[in-house]
């Protein structure tokens, strides 16, 4: 019989749900970080079919495809269909850099009626709506470590964290998840 | 905690995600294998560190990763003003409290 490798996710089997939050990691999903300048833009955002964001802390999704504006000439890239991205760039002759980081990231997911309080237990950014609208973006940091926190929804988080520092983020997020339902 | 305005992120941000980054406008001179000790220790080492208003580059390291530059007073840290990097300092006047 043939041996098979099962790939583990960092934070397989862990997600904690209270009267609070709903905090779960994401599937996977393939990434790539993209560097380009503004003359590379359109061929980048029509080989990728989704349009590059070149306002800061936005976004822009089309299906399960998702860019994210990181720096002025930075993007972090995700879809959550695990299509290679690297591949999809190839159609762009124009200048830019993609590094394939899908193993690098992983994700996780709050939601939930006091999800702007449990990530403001460890992200010093103002997340009311006002400030951190639906379908902001932003590079920012969680406690000790940095994240990209992008807002789907008006009750809804993910944020994209370094594969190793991931049990350090779902700890800090159920930690202060327990907090506020104690 | 200080909030920084970002020239490239166009908003207030957290302290936490800037780091310092030394005074700013000090140029590298071009001929510096050519320079004698004394105008390398100038360069090298010698900074202004005023009373007062001083320029510094600052980097949103865990946002936009951008250096930028700032004019700062020292004796009240305060943030006068923030510009992006390779812009001339900024006519102080208007800032003047
Ligand atoms: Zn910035």
């Amino acid at each position: 019989m043939a041996e098979i490798a099962t790939r583990m996710g960092p934070l397989d089997g862990r997600s904690l749900a209270t009267n609070a939050v709903v905090i779960e990691a994401a599937r996977p999903a393939s990434r790539i970080a993209l560097r380009a300048p503004s003359a590379s833009l359109a061929a980048l955002s029509l080989a990728l079919g989704v349009d590059l964001p070149d306002r800061p802390k936005s976004a822009a999704s089309r299906g399960t495809r998702h860019a994210f504006w990181l720096g002025p000439d930075e993007w972090l890239i995700i879809d959550e269909d695990r299509t290679d991205l690297n591949v999809a760039c190839r159609g762009a002759e124009v200048l830019h850099s993609c590094v394939d980081v899908s193993h690098r990231n992983t994700a996780i997911l709050v939601s939930g009626a006091r999800v702007e309080d449990v990530l403001s237990a460890g992200c010093p950014q103002d997340l009311s709506l006002e400030a951190f609208p639906v379908g902001a973006c932003s590079r920012t940091v969680l406690g000790k470590i940095e994240i990209v926190l992008y807002r789907t929804a008006e009750d809804d988080f993910r944020i994209e964290v370094w594969r190793s520092f991931s049990d350090y983020a779902f700890t800090l997020l159920t930690e202060a998840a327990r907090d506020l339902s104690s | 905690m200080l909030l920084i305005r970002c020239p490239y992120c166009q908003e207030e941000r957290p302290e936490l995600e800037f780091r310092h980054a030394g005074e700013a406008h000090v140029v590298r001179p071009h001929n510096i294998a050519d320079i004698s000790d004394e105008e390398f220790e100038a360069f090298f080492f010698h900074r202004a560190n005023p009373k007062g208003i001083t320029h510094e580059r600052w980097r949103h390291v865990h946002g936009c990763g951008r250096f930028f530059n700032a004019v700062r007073d020292t004796v009240s840290d305060r943030f006068v003003t923030t510009y992006k990097a390779g812009e001339p300092k900024p006519a102080l006047e208007e800032h003047k409290a």
